[in-house]
């Protein structure tokens, strides 16, 4: 038997499917991957997903924003071209720093937000022109489906998976 | 089924007897189905607003800001007041998907997907008004950080006009991006449902190949989250960097300090009153009249009532100040007797009746729950907010210093051609967007099908469950 093969349980409900992926975890079968249709509370603990480090990068990209913006308008205003704006001469950047405060801040939040949600599409892989991987059309709509790859033990876990209330258990050949 | 339990004392934010395959079918019937005759009508009159509009555009491009009403005392109005107003309607929708997402308020899902669209297509119509005031519309990237090949100097960062391009280039890509985001799941939805291949095709490639891995949700979940606190304070910000254009000013009338908390307050209260305008309508043609529910409604009424008053408050601050300084000046501001008596006493008047006195009426709960009084007073509100930025720029700039000065301003079939205009260039990315984009964020309002669905809290109720 090759190790291409995998089993795809579909459920159609959520409380079921957590039920079902406790099971399967307690069972020591290792679940490759689950595909629902939104966000099911707790599933991520349950599969023992790490958690995601996201937020800590856009902390980072926030900062660089700040950075940028405080060596842009002090390259602009204060280095290159200092002028004297409405009796208010432009001779350092800390003086002057109050008004610089909106653009501080403004590019504070364009860094963080968006390379966040670039590194997010980067790491989940979703891009324009990307090809769907789910494997049912049904999961984008009201199926859950959970993913288990085969060792020789294909008819233990269609048994196991019987029993978890899965609506639909078949094996496929992964590519 | 007790892991999604909800007081049953609340109402249930979606009704009827819904599955989670009845959302999909609800929300993709529109997208699927062909236009109605109504539809086709109010695209059409929007079409033509929106050519008129553009028509005036190119006619102002062509000769000059002369064609408008401006004159050498008031140097901006008409297209301000427009550019104001279009930014402010634009800040509901961000706030309902980023403010309340913080404060985990689960009646938004019903609503921000079309109060987000409403933000950023307001957001093109206001970013249009600055840029043809430039009079030299090719010459606009002069406004960006550039080196000096490209113009005469760097720009100036002093500037609350400069700000005001950083705050909103920030905002509008920002939210477009939390909508987009937001979006990935439900294009995939649409896709995974097509029959028609091209359909297939345009979905697939909205979708981004939305897959819907426990990975991708996880992380899903954490930029939605983290994306909403970074676009609270920018929300707020946008909008007090909006007020600082005149506050940084020494004119009396705009020199004041309320100015930010006032325009923020103001913004949101002009928003919510547009997203009830848009939805009034939207959930009757769209037939989603089970999750946008009176519950809904009265939630956004609040809200209204909540910022209307700071509103209120704030114009009696300023009416107050005006007459407490003694200062002549102070009293041709837009809150004064001077107003109130001047030649834009009828302007004064609009402002207090549509914006004051009218959504008053939303103290008492059984109109609040009113769909068409909601919608009437969201009108009037429009209109007031419209008159507060109008009084604040023509009012103030029409009574100088000096009685040689003073001066009115009359707009031209120009102004009054480029605003409507706009108002048909928003419609017709609205009423494109209701045809074809899941109007309601599929998945998230499945996440609260359980606890806050009608018929799954009578089920808890028969169960006695608690």
């Amino acid at each position: 038997m090759s190790t291409n093969k995998v089993i795809h349980a579909l459920y159609n409900d959520d409380d079921i499917l957590m039920d079902a992926v406790k099971t399967v975890k307690d069972a020591h079968h290792h679940i490759e991957e689950v595909f629902t249709p939104f966000p099911v509370h707790g599933l991520d603990k349950a599969l023992g997903l790490a958690p995601t480090r996201l937020a800590i990068t856009a902390f980072f990209y926030g900062i660089t924003g700040t950075a940028v913006a405080t060596w842009l308008t002090w390259y602009t205003m204060i280095a290159d071209w200092p002028q004297d704006i409405g009796g208010k001469p432009s001779f350092s950047w800390i003086e002057n720093m109050p008004a610089f405060v909106p653009i501080l801040f403004e590019l504070t939040v364009f860094f963080a937000a968006h390379l966040m949600v670039i590194t997010f599409y980067m790491r989940s892989r979703i891009w324009p022109f990307k090809e769907a991987e789910n494997p049912d059309p049904r999961t984008t709509d009201d199926h859950f489906l959970m993913e288990i790859p085969v060792h020789n033990n294909e008819d233990e876990l269609k048994d196991l998976l019987a029993t978890t209330g899965a609506v639909e258990v078949k094996v496929v050949d992964k590519h | 089924m007790s892991s999604h339990y909800e007081s049953s004392y609340r109402e249930p934010l979606i009704l009827g007897d819904k599955s989670y395959h009845d959302i999909t079918e609800d929300i993709a019937r529109p997208i699927e189905g062909k236009a109605n005759k109504n539809w086709y009508i109010a695209f059409y009159i929007a079409l033509a607003a929106m050519l008129w509009g553009f028509g005036c555009i190119f006619y102002t491009v062509g000769t000059g800001i002369g064609v408008w009403g401006l004159n050498k005392n008031i140097g901006w109005a008409w297209d301000i007041t427009n550019f104001v107003w279009w930014v402010g309607i634009g800040h509901a929708g961000t706030l309902i998907s980023a403010v309340l997402l913080l404060f985990r308020q689960k009646w938004r899902m019903a609503i921000n997907r079309s109060a987000e669209a409403m933000t950023i297509f307001a957001v093109f119509q206001a970013g249009l008004f600055p840029i043809i005031h430039m009079g030299r519309p090719w010459n606009a990237y002069w406004v960006l950080p550039i080196p000096n090949q490209f113009g005469p100097l760097w720009v100036n960062f002093n500037s609350p006009l400069l700000w005001d391009v950083f705050a909103i280039s920030t905002y509008l890509s920002v939210s477009l991006v939390f909508w987009w985001t937001g979006l990935l799941p439900d294009f995939a939805t649409i896709r995974d449902r097509a029959v028609k291949p091209f359909q297939k095709k345009i979905y697939a490639l909205l979708s981004f190949g939305w897959s819907g891995r426990a990975k991708d949700w996880q992380r899903f979940e954490e930029v939605s989250l983290v994306l909403a606190g970074l676009a609270t304070p920018l929300v707020l910000s946008v909008h007090t960097i909006v007020s600082f254009d005149f506050a940084t000013s020494v004119n009396p009338g705009w020199h004041s300090t309320i100015f930010p908390p006032y325009f923020v307050a103001g913004a949101i209260f002009s928003g919510f009153a547009m997203v009830q305008t848009l939805l009034g309508v939207m959930r009757k043609v769209t037939n989603m009249e089970a999750y946008i529910t009176r519950l809904h409604v009265e939630y956004m009424n609040i809200v209204i009532i909540l910022t209307g008053g700071i509103v209120a408050v704030a114009y009696a601050t300023e009416f107050f100040i005006a007459w407490y300084t003694g200062s002549p000046y102070e009293n041709y501001t837009y809150l004064s007797f001077g107003a109130e008596a001047g030649a834009y006493g009828w302007a004064f008047w609009s402002l207090m009746i549509f914006n004051i006195i009218i959504p008053q009426i939303l103290w008492i709960k059984k109109l609040r729950r009113s769909f068409i009084v909601s919608f009437l007073v969201s009108i009037a509100i429009n209109i007031g907010m419209w008159f507060e930025r109008f009084d604040i720029i023509a009012i103030v700039l029409s009574k100088g210093q000096l009685p040689s000065t003073w001066s009115r301003f009359e707009p031209t079939f120009v102004d009054v051609g480029i605003f409507i205009g706009t108002i048909g260039f928003f419609f017709v990315l609205f009423l494109l967007y209701a045809r074809t984009f899941p109007v309601i964020p599929t998945a998230e309002i499945k996440t609260i099908l359980k606890s806050s669905g009608e018929n799954f809290k009578k089920l808890r109720e028969e169960n006695n469950e608690h």
